[in-house]
């Protein structure tokens, strides 16, 4: 770790250690409404790095990735239920559950060669299942969805995760954070580099004797334990789950915006990404709200246009330009 | 007994035919441009709007709003290739994925915006008769939907077996290559492909309003049962999708009657699983 900051030029280290300061420091003069959009703006850049690990990397393309957000979830939100379990200890299970998940859907993609687009329908095909099982389980509350009590007398129990914005805010900051350093970790790994050999060239990565088929399991389940975690965070921010809302193909879509955004297989490509869309999204809400218009599917509509210029124009994303012209030089951070 | 499951198959059969045609479509505009449409749902509910609007604006019989609605997403595709997705064709998967997810993105929420989240229902004059066969009963709309579903596949067949263009193609789907050293403009022949697709797709959305009332949200699930549709046929064989359709037209239709309706899909999804995993060529290979 200490390698990895040392790696880091002067100037970036400068602007890293100045952007954490502000902000841990920004709820002191930010309000509620700030804090919520940076919270959001961090749990998309955190799961986002978990798909990057997996398509920036590794080159495995997952549109299912909502699948590990709901089960991650459901375990946790039901074990505080049902169980009295607080979600520090339900973090485990749920990423335990998650992996579990991933691993399934890696292991019959990889042994059975399902590749490209036919290994992204697979993942759907997971993730629907697994939205229509659980619109008709009754454990969890079928389709009427589930949700956690908010008790008045249990706020502040931090290690319970009930608590306000601010609570949240740290969370997802944290969240973000880590993912960022693991994310930079693993690009200088010995695995980062394997997962970076299969993506270029599997055949040829094989040829130089890398289990391809380890490697691809390692980055599904690597991903899909992180976007569990993102999927506690959720459950527990939110208080409720709903199958149609949490295992949809949307929410799978709306996840990998960021990292497409800011730029697939980068480790500040999810960061940006998510700095630059939802910023924007809230400001159009705030831009058409003023002008009267409550269509539900405006932003949504900017989405889409901002993905098909972005993919159209800068296929490589917003952060290697940026980058560039930041005078930063050789592989993309 | 057995004249319910009868009826319900038969149902089924019809529904499918539909349906395959829609992923009839897909399996066009994969086999030759080879660019994944996750559009393609969304697109058969905007003509399914089309028919709609055509039929509570001019009382037009969704029979006959086939024939311009599938000329205008005949246009609309040939435009859409030659001007968005050429400079795609032959990049990364997940670049021409994200730009259709994108493009389907935009026509659900404009869909949205344009027309609410409710069900805009097509009523027709004939929408309850029957014909009954001795124990059969069959819907005329579907069986009228059927028969047209089935001309049109057959025209399409036509096309690509007995025309000069249709050859074509054909050859850019075989080697893209050999068609460009012996003088095919491969990138007119993407728009015209494009476009035909998005014409079957067109006509499968009018025909579809016999069978479901439109709404935006129907655009994922669509674009969902195309590519399981064309997958459990085989992507590039134009049989192979007409036969996954009526497979999961009739799948379906049996598991609503058997077990809860809303759980139907989750067999689309087993069998995807299932072919993906044992018959990744789908089956009936890959052949257009």
């Amino acid at each position: 770790m200490i390698d990895l900051w040392r790696s880091v030029p002067p100037r970036g280290r400068i602007v890293i250690a100045l952007a954490l300061a502000a902000l841990l420091a920004l709820p002191l003069a930010a309000d509620r409404y700030v804090l919520s959009v940076l919270t959001l703006i961090f749990y998309f850049a955190y799961v986002g790095q978990a798909w990057n690990l997996m398509m920036g990397y590794a080159g495995q393309l997952s549109l299912g990735h909502a699948l590990y957000v709901g089960v991650g979830g459901y375990v946790a939100a039901l074990l505080w239920l049902k169980l009295g379990i607080g979600p520090w200890l339900g973090v485990f299970a749920a990423v335990a559950t998650a992996s579990a998940f991933g691993a399934v859907v890696g292991w019959l993609g990889f042994q059975f060669g399902i590749a490209g687009v036919y290994f992204a329908l697979l993942t759907i095909a997971f993730a629907e299942f697994t939205r229509i099982g659980f619109d008709h389980l009754a454990l969890t509350g079928g389709a009427a969805g589930l949700f956690l009590p908010f008790e008045e007398k249990r706020m502040g129990e931090w290690w319970n995760l009930r608590g306000g914005q601010l609570l949240f805010y740290y969370l997802a900051l944290a969240l973000a954070s880590g993912a960022v350093l693991l994310a930079a970790l693993m690009a200088r790994s010995r695995l980062g580099y394997q997962w970076l050999a299969v993506r270029e060239d599997e055949t040829a990565a094989r040829a130089l004797g890398i289990n391809a088929f380890a490697v691809k399991m390692a980055a599904v389940v690597i991903s899909s334990a992180m976007t569990a975690v993102g999927g506690v965070f959720y459950a527990f921010y939110y208080n409720n789950l709903f199958p149609s809302q949490v295992f949809e193909i949307s929410r799978s879509i709306e996840l990998i915006l960021a990292p497409i955004v800011g730029g697939l297989g980068t480790v500040f490509g999810p960061v940006i990404g998510a700095f630059v869309l939802t910023p924007l999204g809230e400001g159009l809400i705030a831009v058409t709200g003023h002008f009267g218009i409550d269509a539900p599917g405006v932003k949504a509509v900017f989405y889409g246009v901002i993905l098909i210029l972005i993919i159209s124009l800068m296929p490589s994303g917003v952060w290697p330009s940026l980058a560039k012209l930041l005078g930063l030089k050789g592989r993309v951070p | 007994m057995w004249s319910i499951y009868l009826n319900v198959v038969i149902q089924g059969v019809l529904t499918g035919l539909v349906y395959g045609l829609m992923a009839l479509g897909l399996s066009v505009i994969f086999g030759v441009v080879r660019v994944v449409n996750f559009a393609h749902g969304e697109f058969a509910v905007v003509a399914m709007y089309a028919t709609y609007v055509l039929f509570t604006a001019f009382r037009l019989d969704p029979l006959w709003a086939l024939v311009p609605v599938a000329a205008l997403f005949f246009m609309v595709g040939y435009a859409l290739q030659a001007a968005l997705i050429n400079p795609f064709v032959g990049r990364p998967e997940h670049e021409q994925f994200i730009l259709l997810v994108g493009v389907g993105i935009v026509i659900v929420n404009v869909l949205l915006i344009g027309f609410g989240p409710d069900a805009r229902p097509v009523n027709l004059s004939y929408g309850f008769d029957s014909y009954e066969i001795g124990p059969l009963i069959v819907d005329k709309p579907r069986v009228f939907a059927a028969t047209a579903a089935i001309a049109v596949a057959a025209a399409l067949f036509w096309f690509f077996r007995r025309t000069r263009t249709g050859a074509a193609i054909r050859a850019c789907a075989d080697n893209l290559v050999g068609a460009g050293v012996v003088g095919l403009n491969v990138k007119r022949l993407y728009a015209l492909t494009f476009g035909l697709g998005l014409a079957c797709v067109g006509a499968a959305g009018t025909l579809l309003v016999t069978i479901a009332d439109p709404t935006p949200s129907l655009g994922p699930s669509y674009t969902l049962m195309a590519f399981i549709i064309v997958i459990i046929g085989g992507l590039g064989s134009m049989a192979g999708a007409l036969l996954g359709g009526v497979l999961i037209g009739v799948s379906e239709a049996l598991a609503g009657f058997l077990f809860v309706p809303s759980m139907k899909s989750m067999f689309s999804f087993t069998l995807l699983i299932a072919v993906l995993v044992l018959r990744p060529q789908g089956l009936m290979g890959r052949r257009i």
